[in-house]
């Protein structure tokens, strides 16, 4: 299971990858594969404002709707046109051409409440 | 919960293949082994295999069978050879479906029925329920393991798992020299047959139509393929309140038999014309994918109806779903809307089924 070292991730599955007060979102490599075949992704408006916790995109695979919650609060500033376009980047590349959305958190610190890759090892084993 | 649910013949060895597990109908099923497009794609191009061993299974005979039978169900049994089968619905007294099933005649008063997991106990009391005393009817579900092998390369995996055995025609039925029960008929479109051996050798059986080749299937793949196909899955597309001719079944249903349940209401239905109709709706771009009981809508905003069944169509790469409309708005070509969490994604009726296989061997 391929967890990077560099990355925060949330209970429900999601990664964030913070550069400055920039969060990149996505789904993780576990939580694609126990989707599978993503067929749809449905992003969210640009300028929205989330909190942590608040459903944001929604994933979708042939067999069930996952929603995709905000790990921190922010600012949507842009979504990946890639992944509605080709959903299966999702699964094959959760932590690159798959990202969904990007946040201008209101608090970058917040971050350091999510879990560290050895607690989301934890969690998924 | 988890402890009322019923154990397939063969879950030992969908473990050991590796089988991702879920409650189906009662029954702890796999949903998938590696990816529901993977499988669904294996089937209409080589072959699958899936397990229908939660599938019942009826036996009736004695004398006169066929002519009770032709009072139970809507199509007409007299039109079996032996060695026949053919689809068909059992009905309430108001023309709407308790079950659809597969009736397959082995001997002169001999058949074999083939009915739904969920409507194994339903089905079976409504017969006994009607049952003369001439007449036997026993319920086997128990007894037998199934395995429907389905895709282009079906044949060929029965030929080398059966040597020297003979695969039925098509619709037919017939029995291995190992006392397995073989019927050529499937809920994919693709040519292939069902398999059912004693329950307690169904997981060897299993094993080797994989070792031969076939991709072992689940259940998610086996309702995107009939989806595809427009078979009705009975609880969604099929209802008691909502008649073969609705459903647009009728050449299932055999009017000129004679007297059989649920025959007032079909006849009317067929000479008025039905209020409503299943369609089939296909969007007409990309997005989410439709679901059962998804809200269809006017391109006005009116709301028209809910879809029955819906999925993404691995074959075609849209969404895909079968809904009950007023009759004026089922002609092929009509635009619709349907309804994914408040987003409207535009469709129209098309044209049964939404995808045709290549022609049969």
């Amino acid at each position: 299971m391929n967890v990077p070292a560099d990355l925060r991730f949330n209970t429900s599955h999601e990664w964030v990858r913070l550069e400055g007060d920039i969060a990149t979102v996505g789904i993780s490599d576990h939580a694609q594969e126990e989707l599978t075949d993503v067929v749809f992704v449905e992003l969210p408006a640009v300028g929205r404002a989330v909190d942590a916790g608040d459903p944001t995109a929604v994933v979708e695979s042939v067999k069930a709707a996952s929603d995709i919650y905000a790990p921190i609060g922010g600012e949507v500033v842009e979504v990946n046109p890639e992944v509605e376009a080709n959903p299966a980047l999702v699964n094959t590349d959760p932590y690159g051409a798959g990202w969904i959305f990007k946040l201008r958190v209101k608090n970058a610190a917040d971050v350091e409440s999510l879990l560290t890759p050895e607690a989301y090892v934890a969690q998924i084993s | 919960m988890s402890d009322l649910l019923k154990r397939s013949p063969l879950e030992a060895a969908h473990v050991e293949l590796g089988a991702k597990l879920v409650p189906f109908a009662g029954w702890n099923m796999p949903v998938q082994y590696t990816a529901i497009l993977d499988e669904h794609s294996a089937v209409r191009t080589k072959a699958g295999v899936f397990d229908i061993s939660h599938m019942g299974q009826f036996l009736v005979s004695g004398e006169g069978a066929l002519e009770w039978l032709n009072k139970m169900l809507a199509n007409n049994v007299a039109k079996l050879g032996e060695g026949e089968g053919q689809y068909t619905f059992l009905l309430n007294g108001h023309g709407g479906v308790i079950d659809d099933l597969i009736i397959y005649r082995t001997g002169e008063s001999d058949f074999f029925l083939v009915v739904n997991a969920s409507m194994i106990d339903e089905d079976f009391a409504w017969f006994a329920k009607h049952q003369p005393e001439s007449i036997e009817l026993r319920n086997e579900s128990e007894l037998w393991a199934g395995m429907a092998i389905q895709g282009p390369e079906s044949a060929a995996l029965f030929a080398a798992v059966c040597p020297g055995e003979t695969l039925p025609p098509r619709n037919g039925i017939s029995k291995t020299s190992t006392g397995a029960i073989v019927c050529r008929t499937g809920y994919t479109g693709e040519d292939g047959f069902e398999f059912f051996s004693p329950a307690e050798e169904g997981g060897e059986w299993l094993k080797k139509f994989v070792a031969a080749g076939a991709k072992p299937c689940g259940l998610g793949c086996r309702d995107s393929l009939r989806l595809e196909m427009c078979y009705p899955l009975n609880g969604n597309d099929l209802a008691p309140d909502r008649t073969p001719i609705e459903a647009g079944l009728g050449f299932f249903v055999d009017l000129e038999k004679g007297d059989f349940i649920g025959r007032e209401t079909l006849a009317k239905q067929k000479a008025e014309g039905p209020a409503v109709k299943l369609v089939a709706l296909q969007y007409t771009d990309k997005g989410a994918p439709p679901r059962a009981h998804y809200a269809v809508l006017s391109p006005e905003g009116e709301t028209l109806g809910e879809l029955s069944s819906g999925v993404h169509s691995p074959s075609l790469g849209t969404g895909i779903g079968l809904a009950y409309l007023p009759a004026a708005w089922t002609k092929i070509g009509t635009e619709v809307r349907i309804d994914v969490r408040g987003r409207q994604f535009p469709a129209k009726v098309v044209k049964k089924p939404f995808y045709k296989p290549a022609p049969k061997a």
